[in-house]
């Protein structure tokens, strides 16, 4: 045995054996775990929507208060709603080339996109829409940032955002997770009186008095080009290749009606 | 080999040879994931399940592994297990998992890991290497916890979440000390931990290896 232990033979046996029953362990436990998991990434998903719509108090029953959040699709070319199957996918539908379309410009780097996006409302309690939560991602300086944007009825002032995935660097990039950063965008209003995209992320803070500043959010010290892809990827998402022409129908259905039930 | 006792594997690693205090192994994750005493506890969790099991599975086929690929072979047991847990804590504490992010997978790298199933599984039976896994993931908890806790405490006031000195900002009388926050505290608490060690066992302390030579003139740029 021991002289056969160092025989080509017996170090493939050995090779092939270990593999072989490691393997099984892992696609064992992956496989046998992999509901609980998806589960808890939806319920990520959700926590982080309310977050951005600034809905979320810790310890709250996330499905109860999911019940009031409707998921809805748009074309993203004509902004009207459109029925997709529950499972729909969008992050997987812009993988697929009859489902999605290269994006140019890509000001936010994310190549492509789907036809159809998916919208979160959210309503009170008699039934108005309270947020419209747009889902946004875009390349900052390591990684693509995926996060949510959450606006007022009027479908122009910024509600909330908030990113639940992303790579950038702790304590730089990574402080779009500071509540006090994200707090400075509440207010700001995404369009100019002509309807042009005007929301702007500066490099370093906004002064007192600075003309339009209610489309302009401090940068991040430290965190440049971070800040410019988070411009960037919000630029892009509520402008004319993005939800454009759905915010724009959901602003005229505003003004047209005053109350914002749609 | 053969009069190493059980009780004498499992506790000497404690104090006596504790692998990150006397070996100096495993350091980073010590920097990583002690801001917060749960996220502390869970990495304890994790590197006795795998440096338990993995001293265990070495051993067991340890008089058929061939030395050339003997590493090698080590390392797809330690990775099964570490993914194993991985899952665990994907699925059943999904909060933790992100918090401690890609240190969990760091478990791999661990040097302690390998070096117990290299220098000590491999020429020992199964519950012994067991036993050694057992006692040497402990002595790594020990420093964990002391580090863990005191990051906790003194950077947020707080253990496990719960408030125990209240800060000032909640209308308390503790000002939190940032710099626990950031990793470079970490280094401080485990040099303190080595000096207090060392102080109570004095026969850890090193030889040094040279002396270094008094200076002989004067530097020119005086």
């Amino acid at each position: 045995m021991a002289a056969g232990r160092e025989s080509i033979g017996n170090t493939l046996r050995v090779a092939f054996v270990v593999c072989l029953a490691c393997a099984v362990v892992v696609s064992t436990a992956s496989v046998a775990l992999r509901p609980a998991q998806l589960d808890n990434r939806t319920q990520y998903r959700q926590i982080n929507i309310l977050q951005a719509a600034d809905l979320y108090q810790p310890g709250m029953d996330v499905r109860a208060a999911f019940a009031q959040i409707d998921r809805r699709f748009v074309d993203i070319d004509t902004g009207e709603y459109v029925e997709q199957p529950a499972d729909y996918d969008p992050v997987r539908a812009a993988r697929n080339p009859e489902t999605s379309r290269p994006v140019a410009p890509d000001p936010a780097s994310i190549r492509r996109q789907a036809d159809v996006a998916e919208v979160y409302l959210a309503y009170d309690d008699d039934g108005n829409v309270r947020r419209i939560i747009l889902p946004v991602h875009g390349y900052g300086l390591w990684s693509t940032m995926y996060g949510f944007l959450a606006l007022e009825p009027d479908a122009n002032t910024v509600a909330g955002i908030g990113f639940f995935e992303h790579g950038e660097t702790p304590g730089l990039g990574g402080e779009i997770d500071n509540p006090r950063w994200q707090s400075n965008w509440q207010g700001k209003q995404l369009f100019d009186d002509d309807g042009e995209v005007a929301i702007r992320v500066l490099k370093g803070a906004v002064g007192e008095g600075t003309p339009g500043r209610e489309h302009l959010v401090d940068g991040l010290s430290g965190a440049t080009l971070t800040a410019n892809g988070v411009n960037n990827l919000v630029r892009f998402w509520v402008g004319e290749a993005g939800f454009g022409p759905y915010l724009q129908r959901m602003r005229q259905a505003y003004q047209d009606n005053g109350d914002g039930a749609i | 080999m053969a009069t190493a006792r059980a009780k004498d594997v499992l506790f000497q690693p404690i104090f006596n040879n504790n692998p990150i205090a006397l070996q100096i192994l495993g350091i980073c994750s010590a920097l990583a994931i002690t801001t917060t005493l749960q996220t502390t506890i869970t990495m304890c969790l994790a590197v006795i399940f795998v440096l338990t099991l993995s001293n265990y599975f070495v051993s067991v086929i340890r008089t058929h592994i061939p030395s050339n690929i003997r590493i090698i072979v080590q390392m797809t047991i330690i990775t099964s297990l570490v993914i194993v847990v991985d899952q665990f804590l994907q699925a059943y504490a999904y909060d933790i998992s992100r918090q401690l992010s890609v240190f969990v997978g760091l478990i791999i790298t661990n040097c302690i890991i390998l070096g117990r199933a290299e220098a000590f599984a491999m020429n020992n039976p199964p519950m012994l290497s067991a036993v050694d896994g057992f006692g040497n993931a402990l002595g790594y908890s020990i420093v964990l916890l002391f580090v863990g806790v005191c990051r906790e405490l003194f950077g947020s006031g707080t253990l496990m979440g719960v408030e125990i000195l209240r800060p000032l900002s909640e209308g308390g009388w503790y000002a939190p000390n940032g710099l626990m926050l950031l990793p470079p505290s970490a280094f401080f608490l485990i040099g303190a931990f080595i000096w207090l060690l060392r102080a109570w066992k004095a026969e850890q302390v090193e030889e040094q290896p040279f002396e270094i030579a008094p200076n002989s003139r004067t530097s020119e740029a005086f």
